[in-house]
């Protein structure tokens, strides 16, 4: 089956073509880096405007590089949430009116879902699995059984990994986008040199928070009071991936270990870090489990994640009708309940 | 009675989200909240308190809204948590809907608003200060009536509190 898929829930505009939920024909991201960087982080035209501009241009472009008509598109896929309700409807309205022009079968697809389902598009796991989301907005374990089977088993109760990064990243005076900043300063810098707390690392729970290591890497820097030097900065960049870098291996191979799951996915933009990567990969080598990694171009948020959960529901028949609205809080193990 | 103006200073985070909760236990329904201080300050652990003292389900922890920009939660009445860390102009937030919100049933705090200052309408604005360690500094300014009289309770609750231990 030919799906289209389209995102728009926080910064990004995406759009892919996505064959039999396989298949990546297509993935195109209306990338802000660039904006982003020019504003140091800030995000200078946000949200809703932004994607209205962008939405077809980038549904265009899927087609085009997917070198497929609308007319051979079989089911849409949409994001319904999270996010920002505003920035949600532009993709849900446009993928509505789509689907209803086109008279074909629409499905609803959670945010987080498509990241944790990317790696079926390159190399799938087999169900179940653990899956541990980290991004800027959101750092989740979840238990996964199946597409549409998804129990939390613990998520972060202050900051998101990946903005603790980049609130890190801009404290050091590196620029945008922090977390891959950071983890190509920490290479240059001894991971030993500077002790940062390790939060919750001893709790039996599988929660996280990271503010504290961030406001410990503040007090840090404010205590220094002569001029940081670049070995110095390499340091700071370097204890604070290693802190990050700890707490996310162990607690989600912990996690694995108690729920009896020998495969692990680490899915969302701070799956790109590579700190985090081989660190997973040596400890998982040793407990004997396997862990799976999406490519970078399906870490961030992108449209092509959507197809694996999209072509599973429209082949079951689980379409959504044209009263579909979108949902700003939208827990994964709410999914196929509200 | 009402108060305009109010400082405390709590000795550790755990402090801090108590005095949140105090204050999420007194808020009514329609209120804008305003939270500033700089990276670390403990805006967003006042905010924990405050989903606390809402009745905010512990399943929909109240976390740093920096990359979301806006989270949502249900507690006695709905929580609209705002993070303007990453917004550059008042345009910005007009696109969020912020408008809508801040004049809906809910109880709307928005951190970081010293990114937007003079912008924002708000009953109430809370200034978080770091001493140094996990010593905080909280300056309170009534903005209108309804602010004052959750000020004045706000102190009375916590000089009791503060009594007792």
């Amino acid at each position: 089956m030919l799906t289209l898929c389209i995102e728009s829930s926080c910064d990004e505009t995406a759009a892919a073509v996505i064959r039999d939920g396989r298949n990546i024909l297509s993935n195109i991201v209306a990338s802000q880096v660039d904006v982003h960087a020019r504003y140091g982080g800030v995000v200078p035209e946000l949200a809703s405007r932004k994607h209205v501009e962008a939405v077809s241009v980038v549904i265009n472009a899927a087609l085009e590089e997917a070198g497929v008509s609308l007319s051979e598109i079989e089911g849409i896929g949409v994001t319904r949430g999270p996010g920002l309700i505003g920035a949600l409807l532009v993709g849900i309205s446009t993928a509505k009116a789509m689907a209803w022009a086109l008279d074909i079968p629409l499905v609803a697809v959670h945010h987080m879902e498509g990241h944790i389902l990317a790696p079926f598009l390159e190399d799938p796991p087999e169900f179940p699995f653990l899956a541990l989301a980290v991004s800027g907005g959101h750092t989740h374990l979840y238990r996964v059984d199946g597409i549409g089977h998804y129990r939390i088993i613990g998520q972060t109760l202050d900051d998101a990994a990946g903005e603790a990064y980049d609130k890190v990243a801009k404290l050091l005076g590196l620029g945008y986008p922090g977390g891959a900043l950071i983890d190509k300063l920490a290479g240059q810098g001894r991971p030993d040199a500077i002790v940062f707390p390790r939060p919750m690392l001893h709790r039996p729970n599988f929660d996280f928070s990271f503010s504290g290591i961030k406001t410990a890497a503040l007090q840090y820097v404010e205590k220094v009071d002569k001029e940081i030097d670049d070995q110095h900065r390499a340091d700071i960049a370097a204890s604070f991936q290693e802190a990050m870098v700890e707490v996310l291996t162990l607690k989600t191979l912990r996690a694995a270990t108690q729920e009896g799951l020998e495969r692990i996915v680490v899915a969302g933009g701070v799956a790109c870090n590579s700190g985090l990567r081989r660190r997973f990969q040596e400890l998982a080598g040793k407990q004997g489990g396997r862990i799976y990694f999406p490519s970078p171009s399906l870490c961030g948020d992108n449209a092509a994640m959507l197809g694996v959960p999209a072509n599973y529901y429209l082949e079951h028949g689980q379409h959504a009708d044209t009263k579909l609205n979108a949902i700003s809080s939208w827990p994964l193990d709410m999914v196929g309940v509200i | 009675m009402t108060l305009q103006a109010w400082e405390t200073t709590t000795c550790s985070a755990t402090e801090t989200r108590e005095l949140g909760r105090i204050f999420g236990r007194l808020a009514e329904a329609g209120l804008v909240v305003l939270l500033s201080g700089q990276l670390g300050a403990g805006k967003t652990c006042f905010a924990q308190g405050v989903g606390d003292g809402l009745g905010v389900a512990p399943s929909s922890p109240v976390t740093s809204p920096s990359y979301t920009l806006l989270n949502i939660h249900q507690g006695r009445f709905p929580l609209y948590h705002f993070d303007l860390y990453r917004l550059a102009q008042v345009d910005d937030l007009a696109d969020l809907g912020y408008d809508e919100y801040a004049e809906g049933e809910g109880l709307t705090l928005v951190e970081w608003a010293d990114r937007m200052s003079g912008s924002l309408i708000s009953s109430l604005e809370v200034a978080i200060e770091s001493l140094g360690g996990d010593r905080r500094r909280l300056h309170f300014t009534a903005r209108d009536d309804r602010g004052g009289e959750l000020l004045g309770q706000l102190v009375r609750k916590w000089t009791a509190v503060d009594i007792s231990s």
